[in-house]
């Protein structure tokens, strides 16, 4: 006699809590063969509205962080990743891709939160400056985290764009809210199992899953949400989150990228979604004959 | 301007013989055109309007109104300047062309600062110490990043936008026209620039010295208007660049124009600077710092410390020498050397303050003003406080762009950071402590583009500056002003 197989629940990620939907409704995702390989919930203004006061609730401490603590935070994603590595590539196969596609994407996510947990304590110094004024000042420039973002994520990946959108929105010390992959979103929900069981803190990622175009506006009109980015390919949807973000000057980014290539992943996202600080201090200026050896 | 100190705040009294700038050796036209492909035309709308001196409310000279149709020429003529010579000189002959326009600016710099001063109603101080300098300065520094420019983007190809359309606000005119043209030049972009309704002169000024420093016809292009003009400029199909400094209102409107469009955007905006006293901070200093950065430019500073968080401990003293100090400023004619507070910038501006005060009246913070006499022509605040508010007065949330200060009371660090990052701008904070440690503390937390420690209201080239939140996005100055006006891939 086989034995029955325990299929899985997929439910949202918030706060560091795995919830059910508030909405009470769900999707069906099926394989190729047509078979139903889960029920998935359909997010909720609702549900977007408590992830953003999760979200801001963790976003100070995560900002606070130290730089090195950070990278070695990500670090940790990619060591629990890799030792999941054939789940991921299992679930990515009953979504539809070939063997070798789905091992190419789970090396490709492991090796990419590798890449950016590098950036952690680095971007800083590349795009910091020391301004020479003319007056008598110290002054100088950092970037800063934008704060809480938005995050319609890839559709065509369950993975790969999943995460490559999501790491230098965290790496620079940003929290989010990412809306996984509409049709293939069971990676994104196993992922956070593995932030769950990382030294990830609780509530600077939250995953929803659901329909963009039922989403996407209360992505882009949350009056707390600092920046919105967006990862799919309707221009009709982009054009309203880009109006919508207008509503309190929210940043918006269309990254509209194929996250398989190389180029996909650079520090300039990470820029993306900074703010530069510059800060001024007088210095004192008595000894005006210069510095005596 | 004389003036006479109130008995009982301070017990001595003096008074100053005017010291006028001369308005001898500056050349002002009755009337001037719009600056379009290298020549100054008539508009098509065939109309003008008047541009005032604000603290004597006679006429200057009438100023072009550009329609949709001026606007579509002058977007034209920038668009074949950047195809057919602007990209296509080297950056280094580029860089040249802004040396020389920074060192004519030089030159002519005293006939800048009284035209600012009459256009404006600023203080001559302010504009032959500050904007007028600094303009030159702008232009000078970004110069010499026209052939550097890779530098500054390691491992990213860079482009120029190709037509950048530029609209900039009436409290520091040739300055902000100096922010916005001089990066869009030395990244290789051309320019279509409004200046401000009521203050143009020095912008149409500038399109002299573009002429003067045989800048290649519709490189730059300069044209007066109204908001319409603004509003035609932002809807024009050729710029793929927007650059505007302004209210958070029409910015928000920018924004929701632009959206779903490959123009990029770079918003200046409004904000609530809170200026943060600590105990141990050297207080005659702080009351300096305070009092330039709400009575600076009559408070039309974007970036003003209009929020005061004092101590509770020193809260006493610290209102005490304020007032002392208020009494001690000299408000009148913009003209003369001595005055420190000059006109309000226009009629409208003068009632949107006085509603705010009658405001602050109403919900019952205490006011006190200084005692000057105000001028009998023209427009003019005094300088005013606002003791006693609290987060929900509308005085302590909402922009008023006038010398009007509101006060609140702090105990604890965690307070007073809540407080001060508790608005949706974001653009400028200040600090006051004699403790590194705490000003690092601070300057950390605070949710603004620039924090001035133990100084206030600073600005060089070199240093960028540029709003978070509701203050906008994108930054003007120094290395990271670049960005905005390069696409990147």
């Amino acid at each position: 006699m086989t034995r029955i197989a325990v299929l899985k629940t997929y439910k949202l990620f918030i706060g560091g809590a795995f919830p059910r939907t508030e909405s009470g409704r769900y999707y069906k995702i099926q394989n190729k063969a047509n078979e139903t390989i889960a029920n998935v919930g359909l997010s909720s203004r609702k549900d977007f509205r408590n992830a953003v006061v999760a979200v801001r609730k963790a976003q100070d401490a995560w900002q606070g962080r130290a730089a090195f603590n950070k990278s070695q935070i990500i670090y940790r994603i990619a060591e629990i990743l890799e030792g999941r590595k054939v789940q991921f590539v299992e679930e990515l196969i009953s979504q539809g891709s070939t063997k070798a596609s789905a091992e190419k994407e789970v090396q490709m996510s492991i090796d990419r939160c590798v890449y950016y947990s590098g950036w952690c304590d680095k971007y800083q110094a590349i795009y910091s400056s020391v301004n020479p004024v003319a007056t008598s000042h110290f002054n100088f420039s950092v970037p800063e985290p934008m704060g809480v973002v938005s995050i319609i994520a890839s559709d065509e990946t369950s993975l790969l764009g999943f995460i490559s959108a999501l790491l230098p929105c965290i790496v620079g010390g940003n929290t989010c809210i990412v809306l996984a992959s509409s049709s293939k979103p069971l990676s994104a929900i196993t992922f956070a199992e593995v932030l769950a069981t990382s030294d990830v803190p609780a509530g600077i990622i939250n995953i929803l899953t659901g329909k963009e175009k039922e989403l996407h506006t209360h992505f882009s009109n949350h009056m707390d949400v600092n920046a919105v980015v967006y990862c799919r390919t309707d221009k009709a949807i982009w054009k309203t989150i880009a109006q919508n973000a207008s509503l309190n000057i929210k940043r918006s980014f269309w990254w509209n990228k194929d996250w398989a290539k190389s180029e996909s992943e650079n520090p300039y996202l990470i820029m993306d979604l900074q703010e530069i600080k510059t800060t001024w201090h007088p210095i004192e200026n008595i000894g005006v004959s210069g510095a005596k050896y | 301007m004389a003036k006479k100190i109130k008995e009982q705040v301070q017990p001595f009294t003096w008074s100053y013989a005017p010291a006028l700038e001369s308005k001898d050796h500056i050349q002002l036209k009755q009337q001037y055109e719009l600056f379009i492909n290298g020549r100054f035309v008539k508009p098509n709308s065939g109309k003008y309007f008047d541009t005032i001196n604000p603290s004597t409310e006679q006429v200057i000279a009438k100023v072009a109104d550009a329609n949709p149709k001026d606007v579509d020429s002058a977007m034209m003529a920038a668009k074949n300047a950047y195809d057919k010579t602007w990209s296509k000189i080297s950056a280094k002959e580029r860089g040249k062309y802004i040396f020389r326009i920074a060192r004519i600016i030089q030159e002519r710099a005293r006939e800048f600062a009284v035209i600012e001063s009459i256009d404006g109603g600023k203080p001559i101080r302010e504009s032959r110490d500050i904007d007028i300098p600094l303009a030159a300065n702008h232009f000078f520094y970004y110069a010499g990043w026209a052939d550097k420019l890779q530098y500054a983007f390691p491992n990213q190809q860079i482009k120029p936008h190709g037509v950048a359309a530029q609209i900039i606000p009436w409290n520091f005119p040739l300055l902000m026209a100096a922010w916005k043209i001089a990066p869009a030049l030395a990244t290789g972009n051309t320019v279509v620039l409004k200046p401000a309704e009521t203050t143009p002169l020095t912008a149409m000024k500038l399109a002299e010295v573009m002429q003067e420093a045989d800048l290649p016809p519709g490189v730059v292009n300069i044209i007066s208007g109204q908001k319409a003009t603004g509003a035609a400029m932002v809807q024009h199909p050729i710029p793929n660049k927007i650059a505007f400094t302004g209210s958070t209102a029409v910015g928000k409107w920018i924004q929701n124009e632009i959206a779903g469009t490959d123009k990029k955007l770079s918003l200046e905006l409004g904000g609530k600077g809170a200026n943060i006293i600590f105990a141990d901070a050297a207080l005659d200093q702080a009351i300096e710092g305070i009092i330039n950065g709400i009575f600076f430019n009559q408070g039309h500073v974007c970036c003003a410390g209009s929020r005061l968080f004092v101590q509770e401990s020193v809260a006493d003293i610290v209102v005490k020498k304020l007032k002392q100090r208020m009494e001690t400023l000299i408000i009148g004619d913009p003209l003369d050397k001595q005055t420190d507070i000059g006109a309000i910038n226009s009629k409208v501006q003068l009632d949107k303050i006085n509603h705010y005060i009658k405001l602050g009246i109403k919900e019952e913070a205490s006011m006190y003003q200084s005692s000057c006499a105000l001028p009998s022509k023209g427009f003019f605040c005094k300088p005013t406080l606002f003791m006693h508010t609290s987060q929900s007065h509308r005085i302590v949330q909402e922009e008023i762009f006038g010398p009007v200060l509101a006060i609140q009371t702090f105990r604890t660090i965690e307070e007073v950071i809540e407080k001060a990052n508790n608005i949706p701008y974001g653009l400028s904070a200040g600090v006051w402590t004699d403790k590194g440690s705490k000003i690092f503390n601070l300057t950390q937390k605070l949710k603004a583009g620039v924090v001035w420690a133990n100084t206030f209201n600073k600005f060089d080239p070199a240093s960028p500056f540029g709003g978070y939140k509701e203050s906008g996005f994108g930054r003007e100055g120094g290395v990271h002003g670049l960005a905005a006006y390069l696409q990147q891939f």
